[in-house]
């Protein structure tokens, strides 16, 4: 271990390029085509299947499994993308063992379930490397809509939007579109520029616009948009980040995770990107562990996730707090920030226990710090937005908004996970309402 | 550890486990391994007249089907009798004889259907020292075509002919080996024994197209374009020999006729349930030539095993100890009456019994909401269907209603005596219970 490595302080190059590119490798990766189908000859075709009614979009699990055992991937990337365009990203990022896998009848029977995830990734990366896109445009509606966000309920709304025949214009707040598949997610989870590539692949429908870098609030208004188009989606997820509000918490030092998850995944040289010796990171959801995890493979000596609840509580699931522990991040529950020490810079950072009702027990430790990653949840910003709930956009039925011609999908509306698959299954769900919505006017 | 040696008319092995008339019986070195790794016999692979050598294709030979990570099920094949010149074959029988004097040497015949022909080849098979020969009655393709083998054994008058030469010209037993590409393997057999054989050996390999590769539109294994019928065999044949094996052993007439049992013997189990059905001894080709020679010694292990936990002490006691049980249609107990169980602990909720039941059967299996699934018994006729589908092994079961329980679909109670078709009422030729 050389100087560089154990060095104090947030400084990059910790280590060196062969470890990145280890580290940030793909974290599943493909199947070959025979292990796609020795894997998909697992499956029973199971009646009614578990796994389909567990999937946000309901995906013909089956369907697609036997047409991989039978050799037509490509039919198989049909009868995914046909429920979930942006399956592709979903087959990398989605807990499915929280989700279709839990539920399959062989992790009932042997612990062991189809391994759904790799299964979708298998086909839908067939039939993207192929260069086709297998879905076509119905005949022009006449109808314009504005997509505002352009993650995946935004992009899985303008898509079946334009598979209807209508024209879709996106507005996008940063420079590139994505949304958090883009700009959120562990890099070694879309690795070779996947978000980017699915994007690209998923415009070649025609009859999408994408405007980057204009916000909502900042670049265009409700009103505008009301008054300039046929129908509104609101996809714009979660622009703001939960303070910390521990006393010390403006130290230098303490950063948003997302803002770290963003830059590591806009990098193209991760040997420049600077990263703590000792990191900690607050939060219990899949956002801090992707920043524990990858703060550890960009070298950080020591890394501790802190969270102020038990660890069934965590929203991070299983499999994920598994594999941070794999990366040798530690994981520190029931204890909330109490205080951040340090002169100018964050140097400690003080946690106190609490019991299961968070009622604080009077014990404190410290934990060595020279980075905090605050990972405690975002919250819904903007302005003449239509009725919350709590502190999302209330939505009924398919995503419509107390706005009469405005609806709403994906982390920025009240009610469902806040999953890319959860954010696809409303997008597209909010577009066939505003096809009929429209279609019926 | 049981004994597991076996007399096949009068040919004695270490055990009762020979590899078949096949590529992997074709020459000295082969078989040596074979002998070494353990197999018990041997059929040498078929020899032709003297002469010019037989020449085979010289693209593919072999297709097969395969079921779950590319395990092989079936495997066909066009290669024709040995290619290799009769005196060299001849040479390195007497030579493996010699240096293996416990192990069966059978060498398997197929000359043209002329008497001189046997005359001529008996003799030279006889000074190699050899126990006995085998007439190839059975390969379905090449030689068939040139009058040998299945077209012989289609015939069982050139059966009976040939086999009762070859009885006038050798003191060797005579196996005669049966094609199951016909349409009651009791004649052929009948032939056989009538001919004088001292045992048939069954099945040869069956007529089959493997499969058709859809971007030529061509039989597979494909030569140039064509393809051509092949023989099949391999464990997707096993039901299949098993029947025809049985079906001799239970005909009265031949219940003294050993068999030598063939036909997708892949594990001890399958040689076990060939001998309970009537077979001396089995013969393997495909499972040595899908998994090499050693697998020989899984099943003299399994076998000796199952032989001491059943009291076993020699091969005898397990052969045709099934044939009693092997019945017709028309005497199946009526009154022996079941029901489909499902153990809800075992059930994994995978619905494929409610699918197949519904769908396809009776739709006598109930689902709830919670995915919970049951049987209707008012609705079951114990078709076994579920149990088959189900994936997971014992989680459904097939329970005997108890004499004078009511059944349900027919709201009849179970009658204590056995009652079959040969007296059931709706049988016009139906007698009355003396």
């Amino acid at each position: 271990m050389d100087a560089r490595a154990l060095k104090e302080g947030i400084v990059s190059g910790r280590l060196d390029a062969d470890a990145l590119s280890a580290g940030f490798a793909d974290l599943h990766a493909p199947l070959s085509d025979h292990e796609a189908l020795v894997a998909a000859d697992r499956c029973y075709f199971c009646h009614d299947a578990p796994c389909m009614t567990a999937c946000p979009t309901d995906i013909d699990i089956p369907l697609f499994i036997r047409q991989i055992a039978t050799g037509t991937p490509e039919a198989a990337a049909k009868t995914i993308l046909a429920q979930n365009i942006m399956g592709g990203m979903c087959a990398r990022v989605c807990p499915t063992e929280t989700l279709c896998e839990e539920v399959c009848v062989r992790e009932t029977a042997e612990g062991e379930p189809v391994q759904i995830g790799r299964l979708q990734r298998y086909a839908t990366d067939t039939l993207m490397a192929q260069g086709v896109h297998p879905f076509s445009r119905a005949a022009s509606t006449g109808k314009r809509i504005a997509v505002v966000g352009a993650g995946p309920a935004g992009l899985a709304c303008a898509h079946r939007l334009a598979m209807h025949g209508h024209d879709v214009v996106v507005f996008d707040a940063r420079p590139k579109a994505g949304g958090l598949n883009e700009y959120g997610i562990a890099a070694y989870k879309s690795t070779e520029d996947f978000a980017a590539r699915e994007v690209d692949w998923l415009l070649q429908i025609g009859g999408i616009e994408i405007r980057n870098s204009m916000a909502l609030g900042r670049d265009v208004t409700m009103a505008e948009l009301q008054s300039d188009y046929d129908a509104v989606f609101l996809g714009m997820g979660l622009g703001g980040v939960n303070a910390l509000t521990a006393p010390g918490a403006e130290k230098e030092g303490v950063l948003d995770a997302v803002d770290f998850i963003a830059d590591l995944r806009q990098s193209s040289d991760l040997s420049a990107l600077p990263v703590g010796r000792d990191v900690v990171v607050i939060g219990g959801g899949m956002t801090a562990v992707d920043a524990a995890v990858q703060s550890k493979l960009l070298g950080a000596l020591s890394v501790t996730i802190v969270y102020r609840r038990g660890r069934d509580r965590m929203n991070a699931s299983v499999w994920e707090q598994e594999l941070a522990a794999a990366k040798g991040v530690r994981i520190i529950t029931n204890a909330s920030p109490v205080a951040v020490h340090g002169n100018g810079a964050v140097r400690e950072i003080e946690f106190e226990f609490t019991d299961d009702e968070l009622k604080p027990t009077g014990q404190t430790f410290r934990l060595a710090a020279d980075q905090v990653f605050k990972a405690i949840g975002q919250t819904l910003t903007g302005e003449d937005l239509p009725d919350l709930d709590g502190r999302k956009i209330a939505v009924t039925g398919s995503g419509r908004t107390s706005v009469k011609g405005v609806w709403a999908g994906g982390d920025c509306a009240a009610g469902g996970e806040d999953l890319t698959v959860t954010a696809v299954a409303e997008g597209r769900d909010a577009a066939e309402d505003i096809h009929a919505a429209l279609m019926r006017a | 550890m049981a004994d597991l040696t076996t007399d096949f008319v009068g040919i004695k092995s270490p055990n009762p486990f020979w590899l078949a008339s096949a590529p992997p019986t074709d020459k000295e070195y082969n078989v040596r391994r074979a002998f070494e790794a353990g197999w018990g016999g041997v059929v040498w692979k078929t020899l032709g007249e003297a002469g010019p050598p037989i020449v085979n294709v010289n693209g593919p030979r072999y297709g097969a089907i395969w079921g779950a990570d590319r395990r092989l099920l079936g495997l066909n094949n066009i290669e024709l009798i040995t290619d290799r010149p009769l005196e060299v074959n001849l040479r390195e029988i007497k030579a493996v004889k010699r240096d293996y004097p416990d192990r069966a040497m059978v060498v398997s015949l197929m000359v043209p259907c002329v008497e001189d022909a046997w005359k001529a080849i008996l003799p030279l098979v006889e000074e190699t020292g050899a126990d006995g020969v085998e007439l190839n009655f059975g390969c379905p393709h090449g030689m068939s075509e040139r009058g040998m083998g299945s077209a012989v054994g289609q015939v069982p008058e050139y059966i009976e002919m040939v086999t009762r030469w070859v009885k006038q010209n050798t003191r060797m037993p005579c196996i005669v080996k049966l094609t199951p590409n016909i349409t009651d393997i009791r004649k052929p057999a009948m032939a056989a024994h009538a001919g004088g054989a001292d045992a048939v050996s069954l099945i040869n390999t069956i007529n089959s197209i493997t499969s058709v590769d859809l971007d030529l539109f061509a039989p597979e294994p494909t030569i140039d374009g064509k393809g051509a019928h092949g023989g099949y065999c391999g464990p997707a044949v096993k039901p299949i020999a098993l029947n025809m094996v049985a079906e001799i052993a239970r005909t009265p007439e031949m219940a003294n006729l050993p068999i030598s049992g063939i036909g997708g013997v892949t594990t001890w189990k399958d040689a076990a349930e060939f001998m309970a059905l009537g077979a001396g001894n089995v013969q393997v080709c495909t499972a040595a030539m899908t998994y090499g020679f050693k697998i020989v010694q899984e099943m003299i292990s399994g076998l000796s095993q199952y032989m001491d936990e059943k009291g076993m002490t020699s091969t005898s006691e397990l052969v045709r100890k099934a044939v009693p049980n092997v019945s017709d249609w028309q005497h199946l107990n009526l009154n022996y009456v079941t029901k489909a169980r499902i153990d809800q602990d075992l059930c994994i909720s995978c619905g494929r019994c409610f699918a197949a039941c519904e769908d396809t059967s009776h739709q006598a299996i109930a689902m709830s909401e919670d995915r919970v699934f049951t049987v209707k018994d008012d609705e079951c006729v114990a078709c076994n269907l579920c149990i088959n589908v189900c994936p997971v092994e014992d989680c459904i079961t097939m329970e005997r209603l108890e004499v004078g329980a009511i059944d349900e679909r027919t709201g009849r109670p179970v009658a204590a005596e056995h009652g079959d078709w040969t007296s059931h009422p709706n049988n016009p030729s139906a007698q009355a219970a003396e």
